[in-house]
């Protein structure tokens, strides 16, 4: 089970927390025209890569925040976690 | 009652306290302190059962977690469990233990012929054999590998028996209590760590209580306890007995189960059978030490063969002997500590070793006690079916390939001792990939992938002084990072006997024409002719072989068989151990009990359960509940006698003809504040939302990103930046994660807060023509004409002195409030409008009934917003506007979603009007027609129309709209029904919705 460093309340267990998914997917403004091409990559396209992966994950169980998490797909090392409006390097 | 082979004084055992137990039937006795094994052997019986393939007799083989044969089926404290390890399990009053894997019994196995007709039980049997005919699998092949294979019985009574779960956290885990776990807890302790100390067994110490040493003028056992002692008085440390650590898994989160109470006669009510400890450590120590290997040669699972070190520790711990004359066959050291115990009791011992004569500080001791060595020697094969009774012994060439001379030899047991492997389990299942160690030919960790260190002879060092130096250093350095504070502990003086070199040699040859088998993995009957089989037909990749022929599988994982596999693996192949490489080590190290991995969450404690305010009137008013996710709901009130099918009608009807009310308190709430929650709810939602006044609700239709309907419900707008949502029961979680995830991440621009208000409010429906009237009388003071309070509208009022929402919104398709108070006034409010509603004819209704009403006014709900529909599907694109964006709205565009034959939704009738259509039959257009008969549409909600008298469903069909009219069939394989039906319009009652306005 992965012990995960929400940047609001500390080193917490997985279970408190569900996954969101890959973290550096922007979705196309509101309110602005958007190609086919670029809202079907945005909606359906991601990539699976082993290896360092910036992903969503929410502490449903605690503080409710949606964070950034740097996370190794194939070792499951963390190496980084960041509120939202932070950047990971 | 003599116990023919019980020492007189030697052991740990209490012989103040004798314990009677049964085996097979059997009246015995042994002592608290011993396990099923050590008073079995006590009582010289060695048969215990039968092995998996061959059904050959088995006996004992080792003295703890390392034994592959002695399991047993085992009746103590009033429950039944199969495939407990003899060698572990302590003797506890009364108990019962039985052989297992042998019928009628284990002296006489009918099963054993199977060791006479073993050309049909090679490597690869089970594949090559029962491969065809196809139809003789089930009638011939499989109740037969049932009978035949399979270990103990599973009970099929309801475990009474109390399990939990703990999590803890530590700076320092350590894993064993050997000197060098030992070392390492007090180092730790020392510098004030926060220590847990884990011990498997039910004595801590280790090898300490069985090897001849001394440690600062105390002898081991003594040094031990003196430590043991010393921990447990500190506040920092945890010390836990009869707990294995059996998974590492990751973020240094290991797993550990504790056998608290199955050795105790008497317990609590509340005490737990077993525990299963979830430990995060910032550290962890593994000092899981070695377990010996054996040597493998003929017959050698004959019962009366024995580990070494495991006969001396019968002797050393239980006071037991094995048998009294013992053959030792060693190609190292350690075994000769076995023979000199051996002959410390009289007994007197033959050595057989298998290096040329050379000299040792033990070799010259045994020799100066007149014990017969025979170097150059093995055993070749062991004489004796059900017991040892003699062994074929052999002089080695020089080659080691052939015999200069061979004998035979009376005993009754025989002792052998192919060295150590360290117990890596823990390393490997860490991610630590380990390195083969030539020196001790065995593998030992490598580089660390996570917090953990291996020490002591789980890491090959195999000397007293050199573990205790490990320990204490690693257990001081690693607490010293984490709680900075360095305590000097000097290092103790050590004595011990110093061991000369091991012999490479892991496998007797056998003599021409000679072919009894030679077994690698007891547990699974494989031997060295299985192993050959495998590579002969191909088998290159360890794991392959593993597969093939089952070699270090089942609950015993290779424990003593993995490193002999690989060197017979690596001489055939000409391949040196490393480049063979090893299987995988999986968790659990040892079996663990299916209640400990459940725990409490079993019956009531599954999943926790939600009830309504008005849950206990709903009780006492014979209410058949309902599970919607955790939630408990009334699905009909049952009257007399009454079917579902008869309540549930009755309660519709009532709603039609006169009024009835429904408990709707397990919707989501969803309170939205801010100034741009309008903005906010415009973009969540598909419909607008910028205009709504203060004191109106709208229903709004939400969508994921791919333009599925994610969502249906209404939010009112409670004042100028104040709104509150609803969701659907099942939809409350993640239409909240959803909303928190634009806020948070998308749009955090927009000033909105949300937070959710399910249980904050008691909510209760009234439904029917009457329910204005029976409002009025609800709220006396109010106004509730339909000028006042319309369609959609919205008061807050005091019900009867206390505060409450009304929102005109229905569900039913009839005319109907939703009334909401805090949750603590939710019976006074249901138990009023009972109260008040009498005159009107009010009566409860259930879910059935509320699925009646609505699908027959076509309102769609969870079975038609599936994931797989959009707004047009389901005939809700009335509620997507055009003008604005919305979530999910350039999917609407797709081309999949805008073809003309697409899904739609429809209304379904019997031609019969009679015949109930099953929800999910699939509509064909031929009900004869050859398979797979292509599938039009499915049947998602079915109801007895109340209002019409006679079945309706509602169907998800392609090209639905086009298709009134026509006729169909609604197959349902499942229900074994086939039932013609007409296409009709979805909403059955009531088309144009004047009910609702009226
Ligand atoms: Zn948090």
């Amino acid at each position: 089970m992965l012990y995960i460093k929400c940047p609001y309340c500390g080193l917490r267990a997985q279970k408190e927390f569900s996954y969101g998914g890959d973290a550096t997917v922007k979705r196309p403004n509101i309110n602005e025209e958007v190609s086919s091409k670029d809202w079907d990559n945005f909606v359906y396209m991601r990539k699976s890569p082993r290896g360092k992966h910036i992903e969503l994950w929410q502490h449903i169980a605690g503080c409710r925040q949606w964070i950034k998490v740097q996370r190794d797909t194939a070792t499951h090392e963390i190496f980084q976690t960041a509120k939202v409006t932070e950047e990971i390097r | 009652m003599s116990q023919p082979f019980r020492l007189n004084k030697e052991g740990l055992i209490n012989r103040n306290k004798k314990i009677s137990f049964t085996f097979n039937g059997k009246k015995l006795f042994g002592y608290e302190g011993d396990t099923i094994a050590s008073a079995l052997i006590a009582n010289g019986i060695h048969l215990v059962g039968r092995s998996f393939k061959y059904h050959r007799p088995r006996g004992f083989f080792g003295a703890g977690v390392e034994e592959p044969n002695a399991k047993l089926q085992v009746e103590f404290n009033g429950h039944s469990e199969p495939n407990v390890n003899a060698t572990e399990m302590e003797l506890v009053e009364g108990l019962s233990a039985t052989s297992q894997n042998c019928w009628p019994s284990v002296n006489f196995d009918v099963g054993a012929i199977n060791n006479f007709l073993k050309m049909f039980f090679p490597a690869g049997f089970y594949y090559k054999t029962f491969m065809w005919p196809k139809s003789f699998w089930y009638k011939i092949y499989e109740p037969f590998i049932r009978k035949a294979a399979g270990l103990g019985v599973a009970s099929i009574e309801k475990d009474k028996e109390r399990y939990e779960h703990k999590f803890e956290y530590c700076d320092l885990l350590v894993t064993g209590s050997g000197p060098s776990g030992l070392a390492s807890a007090y180092a730790a302790a020392k510098n004030g760590a926060k220590v847990i100390l884990a011990e498997d067994k039910p004595r801590f110490g280790g090898t300490l209580l069985t090897d001849d040493v001394s440690i600062d003028n105390l002898s081991g056992k003594d040094w031990a306890e003196k430590i043991i002692t010393e921990l447990k008085s500190m506040p920092n440390v945890t010390v836990k007995n009869r707990s294995q650590v059996f998974g590492y898994y990751d973020h240094n989160m290991l797993v550990m189960f504790e056998r608290v109470s199955d050795h105790l006669e008497k317990k609590s009510k509340f005490t737990p059978r077993q525990r299963l400890w979830y430990i995060r450590a910032k550290e962890t120590i593994l000092s899981t030490g070695s377990i010996e290997r054996p040597i493998v040669f003929g017959n050698n699972d004959t019962p009366g063969i024995f580990l070494s070190a495991a006969a001396k520790e019968y002797m050393k711990v239980y006071g037991v002997l094995v048998g009294k004359k013992p053959l030792i066959f060693t190609n190292n050291d350690s075994a000769y500590e076995t023979a000199l115990e051996f002959k410390k009791n009289n007994v007197e011992p033959i050595i057989l070793d298998t290096r040329e004569e050379h000299s040792s500080e033990l070799i010259d001791e045994a020799k100066s006690k007149g014990i017969d060595i025979r170097f150059s020697h093995g055993v070749i094969v062991a004489n004796g079916y059900k017991k040892v009774k003699s062994a074929k012994i052999g002089k080695l060439n020089k080659d080691k390939n052939s015999f200069e001379k061979i004998e035979t030899v009376d005993c009754d047991c025989i002792c052998v001792s192919g060295f150590w492997t360290p117990s890596v389990h823990l390393a490997s299942q860490s991610g630590n990939k380990l390195k083969y160690e030539e020196k001790i030919d065995a593998f030992i960790p490598d580089k660390k992938k996570q917090h953990e260190t291996s020490v002591g002879a789980a890491n090959g060092s195999f000397t007293l002084e050199e573990s205790l130096k490990h320990g204490f250093e690693n257990g001081s350095n690693l607490s010293a990072k984490i709680t900075e504070t360095k305590t000097e502990i000097s290092i103790p003086n050590v004595n011990e006997k110093k061991y000369g070199a091991h012999d490479k040699f892991w496998c007797m040859p056998l003599p021409k024409n000679e072919n009894p088998k030679r077994f690698v993995d007891f547990q699974n009957d494989v031997s060295v002719s299985d192993i050959e089989i495998a590579l002969r037909e191909g088998y290159r990749s360890i794991e392959h072989v593993k597969r093939y022929t089952t070699l270090g599988m089942a609950t015993d994982q290779g424990r003593t068989s993995n490193l002999n596999g690989l060197q017979l693996v690596s001489n055939i192949e000409n391949k040196i151990v490393p480049e063979v490489g090893h299987t995988t080590f999986r968790p659990p190290f040892t079996p663990i009990t299916i209640g400990t991995i459940v725990g409490r969450e079993v019956g009531m404690e599954y999943m926790p359960t939600r009830k309504t305010p008005m849950h206990e009137w709903h009780e006492k008013n014979n209410a058949v509940f309902v599970d919607a996710g955790a939630w408990k709901r009334p699905r009909y009130y049952k009257e007399g006698n009454e079917t579902l099918f008869e309540a549930s009608k009755r309660e519709a009807k009532n709603v039609r003809e006169n009024v009835g009310i429904c408990d709707v308190t397990t919707l989501g709430k969803i309170d939205i504040k801010g100034p741009d929650a309008a903005e906010f709810l415009n973009r969540v939602y598909t419909n607008a939302w910028m205009k709504l006044p203060i004191g109106k609700a709208r229903y709004g239709l939400m969508l994921r990103e791919d333009g599925i309907v994610m969502d249906d419900g209404t939010t009112t707008r409670i004042s100028e930046n104040h709104y509150h949502m609803t969701t659907t029961t099942a939809q409350a979680a993640n239409v909240l994660s959803h909303l928190e995830y634009y806020l948070q991440i998308v749009w955090p621009e927009l000033n909105v807060n949300v937070v959710s208000t399910t249980e904050q409010w008691a909510g209760a429906a009234i439904a029917g023509p009457k329910s204005r009237d029976m409002l009025s009388k609800l709220y006396p003071d109010l106004d509730v004409s339909n000028e006042a309070l319309p369609f959609m509208g919205y008061k807050e009022a005091e019900f009867f002195g206390v505060p409450s929402r009304i929102f005109r919104i229905s569900f039913s398709g009839e005319l109907a409030y939703e009334i909401n108070v805090k949750s603590d006034h939710g019976m006074f409010m249901w138990e009023k409008m009972m109260e008040v509603g009498k005159e009107f004819g009010n009566q409860p209704y259930g879910t059935e009934a509320l699925s009646t009403l609505r699908i027959e006014m076509g309102h769609v709900a969870g079975p038609e917003l599936d994931g797989r529909t959009i707004p047009s599907d389901v005939s809700l694109n009335g509620l997507v506007s055009k003008k604005k964006d919305f979530i999910g709205k350039n999917s609407l565009g797709r081309e999949a979603f805008n073809v003309e034959s697409r899904q739609k939704i429809v209304g379904l009738i019997p031609i019969d009007r009679k015949s109930s259509i099953p929800e999910g039959s699939h509509i064909v257009k031929d009900q004869n027609a050859k398979l797979p008969n292509p599938k039009l549409g499915h049947v998602s909600s079915s109801c007895w129309s109340v209002e019409n008298n006679n079945p309706f469903s509602l169907a998800i069909m392609k090209d639905g709209k086009n298709m009134i009219g026509k006729k169909f069939f609604a197959v349902s394989p499942l229900k074994n029904k086939s039932i013609e039906v007409e296409v009709i319009s979805s909403h059955y009652v009531d088309p144009e919705g004047k009910r609702v306005r009226s």
